[in-house]
């Protein structure tokens, strides 16, 4: 009973958030306050979205910003997690990466994005390249201090029933550092979303941030609105089933 | 027999020598000095000690005394400064010890079953042996309900249960213990000491447990060494006399239990107020 309600009102808090929100956008708009052109009331945008579903294609400017968040997310993330394991266990990788990860990670890393086009022009492999450099450290940097804050003790555990150095890698200190992994992996996702943004809004021609863009510099504000409240969707959506395959893969936590 | 030895050289089975006749372990003028950053700091000094075939050594001593440093010596986690450790060995060359760590030592990534088949596994043993010891062990330290939750499903008591499950799986000649009951609750670690005497009883195998517990080293112990404070060195042995099988009842009505009781606390509170010395609190 208690556990059932407490459930309920976890829900209810939940979703209250938004529609709060919603409902004050909604009435400030229609009290006529404010200029409706620029803040039109949200319930005006889904018509908005039918017809851009309809008429322009919304859903391939998500799918474009979908594969390049993930695709960069995991170009990113992958290498990452293993340089920031191999730094977590090896002082010297450590003392001889941190100089690099420590002053890359401070770079904002829109900044970054006049060298990847010079590098690799404008194509996805661009996008997917800026999205993996703005995480690598991010998620090196995470895996690192989850190894280092694992108890000395489990290492001594499997060198006492004689585990290799490969063993000791993927037995202890991978699944050792999980949670840690985990949190970096929820700020990347984050950036992710954030630099994809950027970077379609510098380089206009597909995804949501493109969306954004090109409705803002034709003062179609519904359709610029309709992109942004995509982008939180999207951002929620990403977060969630990262807690989804969280939950799979730490069942121990 | 062949006795292999494991240090001064890297592989512990690197080396064949003659035997010194019935001892597992013959700890032999070790020492151990730790740099500190105010200076080399002597943790064991100059310990020879012998460790015999099947016997319960029970090694007690104040904190800070170095008694984990040696254990962790015997084990090969930690080389000795100076000195050497042998192991003798019955038809085999190799010497497997099974370490029980003090505190949290269970991966809490894996399931209670995972755990204690984890050095089977290591050692490359097939599906079906670790299931069959797996099944076994945890029977007998009575956790079989258990073997598919994860350590934080599980007491104290029963990880440390776990912990011993993993090290008894291994079948190692010499099985070595850190304060396994150390953060216990004293009820929870009677009913252990009473399950590791009957395990015991029944493997008779080579065991070496550190603990700062009296009454825990005359309930275990064929014999008991007392360390001095630091730098540990052995400041005596004391045979404990009370037939086996054992439990905390019978230990405790033997009329020698006090007498021992007594020996070693003589012993002990010396050392303790040595290491109170040197812990700083007088020099403050």
């Amino acid at each position: 009973m208690r556990i059932s309600s407490r459930r309920f009102l976890e829900a209810a808090l939940t979703i209250a958030a938004p529609v709060v929100l919603l409902l004050g956008w909604e009435a400030i708009s229609r009290s006529g306050w404010v200029n409706q052109l620029f803040w039109p009331p949200p319930s005006s945008l889904w018509d908005t979205a039918v017809t851009m579903v309809r008429e322009d294609d919304l859903f391939m400017d998500i799918r474009f910003s979908l594969v390049r968040i993930i695709g960069g997310f995991l170009l990113g993330a992958i290498p990452g997690i293993m340089l920031g394991l191999a730094m977590g266990l090896s002082w010297p990788v450590r003392v001889f990466m941190m100089p690099i990860a420590t002053a890359i990670y401070a770079i904002p890393k829109i900044a970054l994005l006049p060298l990847v086009i010079i590098a690799l022009g404008t194509g996805e492999t661009a996008k997917w390249t800026i999205v993996a450099i703005s995480i690598f450290f991010l998620v090196a940097l995470n895996t690192m201090s989850g190894v280092l804050s694992l108890d000395t003790m489990f290492r001594d555990v499997a060198r006492n029933f004689e585990a290799s150095r490969v063993q000791v890698f993927l037995g202890v200190a991978l699944p050792g550092s999980l949670p840690a992994i985990f949190t970096g992996l929820r700020l990347a996702l984050g950036f992710s979303l954030i630099v994809i943004v950027g970077t379609e809004f510098l380089s206009p021609s597909e995804g949501v941030g493109a969306l954004i863009w090109r409705s803002y510099s034709i003062l179609a504000i519904k359709e610029m609105y309709v992109g942004l409240i995509i982008t939180a969707i999207l951002g929620w959506l990403l977060i969630l089933s990262l807690d989804l395959i969280e939950r799979i893969v730490v069942p121990w936590n | 027999m062949a006795v292999a030895v494991a240090q001064p050289a890297k592989t512990k089975s690197a080396e064949v020598i003659g035997a010194p006749g019935g001892a597992a372990v013959a700890i032999a003028h070790v020492s151990r000095v730790f740099d500190s950053p105010s200076g080399p700091v002597v943790a064991i000094d100059d310990i020879s000690l012998e460790v015999n075939q099947g016997e319960f050594l029970v090694i007690v001593g104040p904190s800070g005394c170095g008694k984990t440093t040696l254990l962790r010596m015997i084990a090969d986690l930690d080389t000795p400064t100076s000195g050497r450790i042998a192991f003798s060995v019955q038809g085999s060359r190799e010497m497997r010890n099974a370490m029980v760590f003090q505190g949290r030592s269970v991966f809490p990534w894996l399931t209670v079953e995972q755990n204690v088949g984890y050095g089977l596994k290591l050692a490359g043993a097939s599906r079906h042996v670790r299931r069959e010891t797996t099944t076994y062990l945890l029977t007998l330290v009575g956790l079989s309900r258990f073997s598919r939750s994860y350590p934080h499903q599980l007491s104290e008591g029963m990880r440390q249960r776990v912990a011993i499950a993993r090290a008894l799986a291994v079948d190692p000649q010499l099985l070595l213990m850190d304060e396994p009951f150390g953060a216990l609750d004293e009820q929870t670690r009677f009913i252990l000491q009473e399950e590791l005497l009957k395990i015991w009883e029944r493997t008779r195998k080579t065991v070496v447990l550190v603990t700062h517990s009296i009454d825990e080293a005359l309930t275990l112990a064929d014999r008991v060494v007392v360390m001095t404070a630091q730098p540990g060195k052995v400041k005596a042995a004391i045979s404990v006399p009370f037939s086996r099988p054992r439990s905390q009842e019978t230990v405790r009505s033997d009329p020698q239990f006090s007498r021992l009781f007594s020996e070693i606390w003589d012993l002990l509170r010396e050392e303790v107020q040595k290491a109170r010395l040197v812990g700083g609190e007088l020099l403050r």
